[in-house]
């Protein structure tokens, strides 16, 4: 049985809320971007950089990776919570979700302080 | 026709079985429930529940070729094409997801369980009237595709994420029947209800896979439920 909570909203509504939203930035984005790309085929080094580094943009890049790390953190939370119970691993369950629980929080950690210091850290 | 039945007894058995009888059903479109007291003529040991033989005491769910039904109302035309025929065996095995007592007969205890935690029964904390509390039609219209649950646990037993938090995610029938006392205008304790599903497992471990609706043998829709909760559990907190 699954009895260490530790979801991000610590709460199904927020959890699911956020989820959702999380998805419409991804969606948005991606949409965005590839509009972009397409209607900029011809792209060189100095646009693309210029266009990244303008402040919505940087907005825009932050949004997003937070929303996929929330999204993402959710996501394998529930997964973990189905597939690394005691119906697989028996008692030692409860530590071999942590440890898992627990990299993927480190990951995405580092892929947060990471990203901001790629959007931010130029200016 | 040939049956594949799924045999396990664990005071003999040191694992679970699939065993296989031959039938005689004279070509005839018989109940997957007949069958069994078919084989049980030839194989008194076989064990199985059955009562009312006509879909509503819920005591025959199993699962039937690989889906979950109520043997006394599956003719074998329905199972799979070609069982009928003898073509192709009709393969039984007891409803997924529980401890098995013996054979086809599982352990519904905590299926029971989560029935109990959604409180099954109207609550009111207003004087109770003299005669009874009345309902418009349109209020008991509400209840329609609700009460109609015969908690035979065919839907739980198919939805994935009961499997693996049985404990813990109540399950298509304790919500469908969660629901069905939220809508009941003559029920008042909506908000004590509410937030004692706003966890992260016990209703929104839910992720729409539909399985409950494709099974349920009285035509319900457990799914349509747990949204509409979700939608006043949405609305209460925001
Ligand atoms: S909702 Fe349908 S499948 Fe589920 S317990 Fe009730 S009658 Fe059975
Ligand atoms: S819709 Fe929800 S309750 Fe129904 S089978 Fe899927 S996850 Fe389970
Ligand atoms: S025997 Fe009662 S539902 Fe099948």
């Amino acid at each position: 049985m699954v009895t260490s909570v530790t979801s991000l909203g610590r709460n199904g509504l927020y959890d699911w809320l956020i989820q959702r939203v999380s998805a419409v930035v991804i969606a948005v984005y991606v949409i965005g971007m590839v509009g972009y790309l397409i209607c900029n085929s011809d792209l060189d080094y100095a646009t693309w950089s210029a266009f990244m580094g303008s402040v919505p943009m940087r907005i825009a890049n932050t949004l997003m990776l937070f929303s996929v790390a929330a999204h993402t953190w959710i996501g394998l939370w529930s997964v973990t919570t189905d597939y690394l119970t005691s119906l697989t691993f028996g008692k030692a369950a409860t530590s071999v979700r942590l440890v898992g629980q627990m990299a993927i929080a480190l990951l995405l950690l580092v892929y947060i302080l990471w990203g901001l210091l790629t959007i931010w850290g130029g200016a | 026709m040939k049956v594949s039945i799924y045999r396990y007894n664990p005071d003999t058995d040191r694992e679970p079985t699939m065993k296989e009888y031959e039938v005689d059903t004279q070509g005839k479109d018989l109940m997957v429930l007949d069958i069994l007291a078919l084989v049980k003529e030839q194989d008194e040991s076989l064990a199985y529940r059955r009562s009312c033989r006509e879909g509503v005491c819920g005591s025959d769910g199993m699962n039937i070729n690989g889906k979950n039904g109520l043997a006394c109302i599956t003719p074998l035309s329905e199972v799979a094409p070609g069982v009928k025929e003898g073509k192709k065996p009709l393969v039984l095995r007891p409803l997924p997801g529980l401890p098995v007592i013996r054979d086809l007969v599982v352990d519904m205890g905590v299926f029971y369980e989560q029935y109990e935690k959604v409180q099954p029964y109207l609550q009111n904390d207003q004087p109770a009237p003299a005669i009874e509390r009345l309902q418009t039609p349109e209020d008991r219209a509400k209840l329609d595709g609700l009460y109609e649950c015969i908690l035979c646990a065919c839907c739980s037993t198919s939805c994935p994420s009961f499997w693996w938090n049985p404990e813990k995610f109540l399950g298509p029938a304790a919500l469908l029947q969660s629901y069905r006392f939220l809508a009941d205008s003559r029920d008042n304790a909506t908000e004590e209800r509410l937030s004692r599903l706003d966890d992260p497992f016990s209703l929104f471990r839910c992720h729409g896979i539909m399985n409950c609706v494709s099974v349920c043998p009285k035509g319900l829709n457990p799914t349509r439920a747990i949204g509409h909760i979700r939608s006043m559990l949405l609305e209460r907190g925001v």
